[in-house]
């Protein structure tokens, strides 16, 4: 079956500096496919080169089944791209802006499309703005707007909550998932971690211009997140047992509460069996699983903020 | 997974349309920036040259000073209109990042080269018009073979609509492209043969003028509206031609290529 997106061996110097190294994915019809990466990781360099802002250096980027070089005219129709820095044309309103754009894609104004997009992203009071006197928010909004009017089957937005409140991020977050339920697939870079762990289905992690992780969101987070376990301790724990040394021990109010990381294959059961036969006297367990902000910050060794492109 | 937002249907010739649509709506929208300011500037002119000057001065036997100078400055119009057209619509989209919106698109380089050219056709021949219109007031044109005229002037707006191509893809900032019109295209005018034959030049500033590709321009419309020119209208327009040619070829070249468009 056709894939969405495929993308072979894919490359990009400037000015000598490698920015993607020999990066290989593809994104299936109808998916959520997550690009994340700490800054300078390659991310929007990879959507660009996708969308076209920015030439192939190495490799091969097919959309749907058409080569982006040779066929780009087939696959920019197909795509529609919100770009990470906000693009407006301050001579036009938005309701004029929204119809240039699906001219440029050669699809001729569709009144209730438009209308649709309008409403769904509260467009309605600002039709005769101009762009210049657009909120941020709002700027945003149009951006989306504006990258669905031609109605493509791939939208790739690339960080297109940056500075966005958090009423409006869920709010575009929900029409996302509404427009990919209705069959667009999407392509995403966010800096907030947990939000592309409840909208993607998979999930890319690029780092120094190379892809280090592609997995199920889930299986990720699974496989490479830490669970923690934390008992509550009747009898204070004073000194840490040589036994929990393979299990990154804390011990927290005044020992009696003592934190252990549940090592990938092994049960909490067996932890806790462990915990008992050292004859500790636990009150109360608690089990909590780090996320996908864990395993992000592990695999690219980032230990503080994580942040876009 | 069926798509169920609607599809598209495509065409082709849109993307082109839509373009020179906005190219020409952009200019429209700032009309008295983008048509008053010149219309004003050459009526000055006019008033000067026309009104006041020209009553006192005699270039060539003939014709009064008005009749030779009106061709002058309305193809003065037409070329830097033409110019700004190009260069500014394209500079700042390239500057405030706006380019970007139409790199992602279908877009070809022959639709995009084809709708900046026309819109700043339009343009220069809307000022072309206003200025001649006015000028009728200040002088009767002999109109020797109006549709060579209208030849040369429309050769003249092509001409200048690939140099502003080419001016606002290497322009590194606003200074570097008002330098291409004020210290380039104004001098090239200016000495081409607006507003004196070059054949009252003593030399070698008579030969040197034959270097400078406006004189060409300048000389071969005034030839087709007086029916009088310092060289011949074939090699004028021969002329003009081939560097219209020439410039379209690198403008092709650079925007076909992405250069300094897309990284």
């Amino acid at each position: 079956m056709t894939k969405a997106l495929e993308i072979e061996n894919l490359s990009k110097s400037f000015a000598g500096v490698p920015a993607v190294k020999n990066v290989s994915f593809a994104i299936e019809k109808g998916e959520i496919f997550g690009l994340l990466g700490p800054n300078g990781a390659g991310k929007s360099t990879t959507i660009n080169m996708i969308a076209g802002v920015c030439r192939v250096g190495d490799g091969k980027i097919s959309a749907f089944g058409y080569d982006n070089q040779r066929d780009y005219r087939f696959t920019r129709r197909m795509l529609g791209v919100v770009h990470q820095e906000i693009v407006i044309d301050n001579f036009f309103t938005v309701d004029q802006a929204l119809k240039l754009h699906a001219g440029y894609y050669g699809v001729k104004d569709d009144p209730d499309w438009r209308q649709l997009l309008i409403e769904r992203l509260g467009l309605g009071p600002h039709l005769g703005k101009v762009m210049i006197k657009l909120s941020g928010g709002l700027k945003r909004r149009f951006m989306i707007a504006k990258a669905l009017i031609h109605k493509p089957q791939l939208l790739i937005l690339d960080e297109p909550t940056a500075g966005v409140d958090v009423e409006l991020r869920h709010g575009l977050w929900d029409f996302v998932r509404e427009i990919n339920r209705q069959g667009t697939t999407i392509l995403l870079t966010t800096h907030y971690l947990e939000e592309a762990e409840q909208m993607c289905d998979r999930i890319a992690i690029m780092n120094h211009g190379e892809l280090i992780a592609l997995e199920q969101t889930h299986e990720l987070v699974r496989r490479l997140s830490n669970r923690q376990l934390r008992f509550w301790l009747e009898t204070p724990l004073l000194e840490l047992p040589v036994e929990f040394n393979d299990y990154r021990p804390q011990l927290q109010d005044d020992g009696h509460e003592l934190l252990l990381c549940l090592p990938s294959g092994e049960s909490a059961g067996a932890l806790l069996k462990k915990v008992c036969a050292l004859g500790l006297d636990v009150r109360d367990i608690e089990t909590d699983q780090s996320g996908l902000e864990e395993v992000f910050l592990q695999l690219t060794g980032l230990r503080e903020g994580a942040g876009g492109e | 997974m069926e798509n169920k937002v609607p599809t598209a249907t495509y065409y082709a010739w849109l993307p082109f349309v839509t373009l020179l649509r906005k190219e020409i709506l952009r200019f429209w929208r700032v009309a008295s920036q983008t048509l008053l300011t010149p219309i004003i500037t050459a009526s000055l002119y006019l008033f000067v040259f026309g009104a006041t000057l020209g009553e006192r001065l005699s270039v060539l036997e003939g014709f009064s000073y008005a009749q030779f100078v009106i061709p002058g400055l309305i193809l003065m119009g037409v070329i830097n209109n033409s110019f700004a057209n190009t260069s500014s619509s394209l500079f700042m989209s390239r500057y405030l990042g706006g380019i970007v919106d139409l790199l992602v698109t279908p877009v070809t380089p022959p639709q995009f080269i084809l709708a900046y050219t026309l819109a700043a056709m339009l343009r220069g021949s809307l000022v072309g018009t206003v200025v001649w219109a006015i000028s009728t007031l200040f002088a009767d044109l002999p109109w020797h073979a109006p549709l060579l005229a209208i030849l040369m002037a429309m050769l003249a707006s092509f001409l200048f609509a690939q140099f502003g191509l080419i001016a606002a893809i290497f322009a590194h900032n606003f200074d570097t492209l008002s330098m291409y019109s004020n210290f380039l295209i104004l001098p090239l005018i200016y000495l081409g043969g607006v507003f004196y034959p070059i054949s009252i030049l003593p030399q070698p500033w008579e030969k040197l003028s034959y270097l400078n590709p406006l004189f060409y321009l300048i000389d071969g419309f005034r030839h087709a509206i007086i029916g009088v020119g310092d060289t011949s209208f074939t090699v004028a327009f021969g002329v003009s031609g081939a560097i219209a040619l020439l410039l379209f070829c690198w403008a092709a070249w650079l925007i076909g290529k992405g250069y300094r468009l897309r990284s």
